[in-house]
């Protein structure tokens, strides 16, 4: 009885197997796959921005498998790993993706000071490293093997201010920004540089607190300068307070404000409501662009997730097609050889054009949009 | 731009004032240097902004909230001062069980309302300005200088009118002479917390009203500003709190219009200083000479 029954288990687990066999998709096919690493934060308080990326990648994946997934035919599958948002966490993920899984590229960190802790890590060990929403400056200064895709702020603004330069006419600006905060004093310095190589004028210069409360003194000043436009970086509060301000002064409508990346929050006209109209940001990407990759990256995005994409899932999107192109370009699952290729690499994504700097940065910033908040939302600019 | 910068410096200066002549009552009545007044701003916003998400109009939620703070500022100064007064303990006592309860106060607040910039409902009051001869003036900006106007008067009068007004004053000349003339100390400083707990609460309304940004932290940096105030105008010096309170506001305006706004937080505390070196009773302040 008892062999009977051990034979009958024996013949089960052999059925099963054999039908998880014959039932493995049909596009996998029997070549091993091509298994990358990426460590992002999927779990803890950040883990918003991970879940986009991871879901952006996964996206992109069905995709590139779709059509036959790289090397002529080997399946692509990513190995994922969870940092918690903790650097130690990180560096624990990327020692065991290297060492015992032997993935020949990682995709992330989520964080900027993530990659910080990774990043030499993963350059050491000579093993390309692409993190697709670290912005802070430095990160590709770590070393050879380490790239982003994600474009820094400082990509960003020149664009905005081109924009309103040239099809706004604007040519003397009021700056305000936060001079208690590094992230809004940082884009200060760019908009600063980047006003002068525009070579438009910049009539005052006024600072305030991160926490002020009352803008009213500045806000006259320039008012009585009469600029074209308001040039202003802050963080969410401040932004929309001075906003308030703004119209509550009386400033007219046709004076706008040109905002950084502090001001690229769906907050910012929610509680601004109409005093926001008309404020322009520039944004690396927007769901409302029109081109058919982006729609159609944003209606299959819908319907997988049921959510609505954002610029990390975009960004993540268009890093993997790239990814996928260059290790079919290095013709081998070689670390060395996928780090050659990805320097040449090109790629037209949701994102716009893109390709790489020497110093293995985003080349190409034509895929900037440039958006204006409206009716308590962001739309893209049109003049 | 003047006339703009001057009627901005104007309104700001009369809340500031407001919030001082709070702070400066309860030094110049109870000797206390009350640091939980700046909570008592943060905490009269908070309760007015409640007030009006649920449905009460402005105009009842002002007195309602004033009032409530008040009350509570009652209970507050009666458990940690109290005691205090009776040990006759010195001014750095009061100083520092004030400053620990204010810790306690605010960490409490933030735990429970977090650090959000919360605002009125947009209902509340028009956020339109009104323009006359070339300047802006907002409802908000009238109802401050309106009603900063109306609590003056009220608290003169009752301070100079009425027999409780008096034994006030009487308290805070000489509190030993007071006793003895059966002032009951105790339900004067009621009177004074109760007082300066409303007015903390009202400047704290009106001025999240003005600049629609309403947090549990604002009463902190509120409470250096009315540090310079009722020091420039006298400790405990009603009269010169009003000033001084209008002063500073018209100041800050002034120099962040005509030389730099990050000089603007700076002028009140170079006030400070100056004060505190060449007139250190303040700008009408008589010279206090210490008999042994």
């Amino acid at each position: 009885m008892a062999f009977f029954v051990r034979s009958f288990y024996v013949a089960a687990c052999s059925a099963l197997a054999l039908s998880a066999w014959s039932h493995s998709p049909a596009y996998a096919q029997t070549q091993e796959p091509v298994t990358i690493g990426a460590i992002e934060v999927l779990s803890g308080p950040n883990n918003k921005y991970g879940i986009a990326i991871r879901n952006g990648f996964d996206l992109a994946l069905e995709d590139v498998n779709k059509a036959g997934g790289v090397l002529g035919g080997r399946p692509l599958a990513i190995a994922y790993e969870d940092s918690a948002g903790n650097k130690d966490q990180a560096i624990n993920a990327a020692r065991q993706l290297i060492g015992s899984q032997k993935v020949p590229l990682i995709l992330g960190p989520t964080l900027s000071n993530e990659m910080f802790a990774v990043g030499p890590i993963a350059n050491e060990r000579k093993i390309p490293i692409i993190g697709t929403s670290t912005t802070a400056n430095g990160i590709t200064a770590i070393g050879p093997y380490v790239f982003r895709t994600s474009l820094p702020e400082a990509a960003v603004i020149p664009v905005t201010l081109q924009t309103a330069r040239d099809r706004l006419g604007v040519k003397k600006v009021a700056v305000m920004y936060g001079n208690d905060d590094a992230f809004t004093k940082s884009a200060y310095d760019v908009m600063k540089d980047a006003l002068a190589k525009l070579g438009m004028e910049t009539i005052a210069t006024e600072t305030f607190g991160g926490k002020d409360t009352d803008f009213s003194a500045q806000l006259t000043k320039i008012a009585a300068l009469k600029p074209d436009a308001i040039v202003v970086s802050a963080l969410v509060e401040a932004g929309a307070g001075i906003l308030l301000a703004k119209k509550q002064m009386g400033i007219p409508s046709s004076i706008r404000v040109i905002g950084g990346n502090g001001l690229n929050s769906p907050q910012v006209p929610n509680v601004a409501g109409d005093a926001a109209d008309g404020t322009l940001v520039g944004s690396p990407w927007f769901i409302g662009k029109a081109d058919d990759a982006n729609k159609k990256f944003v209606s299959s995005y819908r319907a997988k997730y049921n959510a609505d994409p954002d610029q990390f899932a975009a960004q993540a999107y268009d890093t993997l097609f790239l990814v996928a192109k260059a290790i079919t370009a290095a013709g081998e699952v070689n670390s060395d050889k996928i780090r050659d290729a990805l320097t040449k690499a090109t790629y037209q994504g949701v994102m716009g054009s893109f390709s790489f700097t020497a110093d293995r940065d985003p080349a190409d910033t034509s895929g900037v949009v440039v958006i204006e908040m409206k009716s308590g939302g962001f739309q893209i600019f049109k003049p | 731009m003047l006339g703009q910068q001057l009627l901005n410096g104007l309104a700001a200066g009369a809340a500031y004032a407001l919030f001082a002549l709070g702070f400066t009552l309860i030094f110049g009545v109870m000797r206390v240097i009350n640091l939980t007044y700046g909570v008592y701003y943060s905490s009269g916003a908070l309760l007015a902004l409640w007030l009006t998400q649920n449905g009460v109009s402005l105009l009842l939620a002002l007195p309602l909230a004033s009032c409530a703070i008040g009350l509570i500022a009652v209970g507050v100064d009666f458990i940690l001062l109290t005691r205090l007064q009776r040990a006759r303990a010195p001014e750095l006592a009061s100083l520092m069980v004030t400053l620990g309860a204010t810790l306690l106060l605010y960490s409490v607040a933030n735990t429970w309302l977090g650090t959000n910039v919360r605002r009125f409902p947009p209902s509340v009051i028009p956020s339109a300005s009104f323009e006359i001869f070339g300047l802006y003036i907002t409802l908000s900006q009238i109802l401050i200088m309106v009603l900063v106007v109306v609590v003056v008067m009220s608290l003169s009068l009752f301070l100079n009118a009425t027999r409780a007004g008096l034994a006030l004053r009487a308290l805070a000349q000489n509190p030993d002479a007071a006793r003895l003339m059966g002032v009951r100390v105790d339900v004067m400083t009621a009177y004074v917390s109760f007082i300066s707990g409303s007015l903390g609460a009202l400047a704290g309304i009106l001025l999240g009203l003005n600049y629609n940004a309403i947090q549990p932290y604002m009463g902190e940096s509120m409470m250096l500003k009315g540090f310079a105030v009722i020091i420039l105008g006298g400790l405990g010096d009603v009269r010169g709190a009003l000033i001084a309170g209008v002063l500073i506001g018209v100041l800050e305006a002034m120099v962040a219009g005509y030389m730099s706004s990050s000089l603007k937080e700076a002028i009140g505390f170079v006030l400070l200083v100056l004060t505190l070196w060449i007139r250190p009773s303040g700008l009408f302040g008589q010279i206090q000479i210490k008999r042994a």
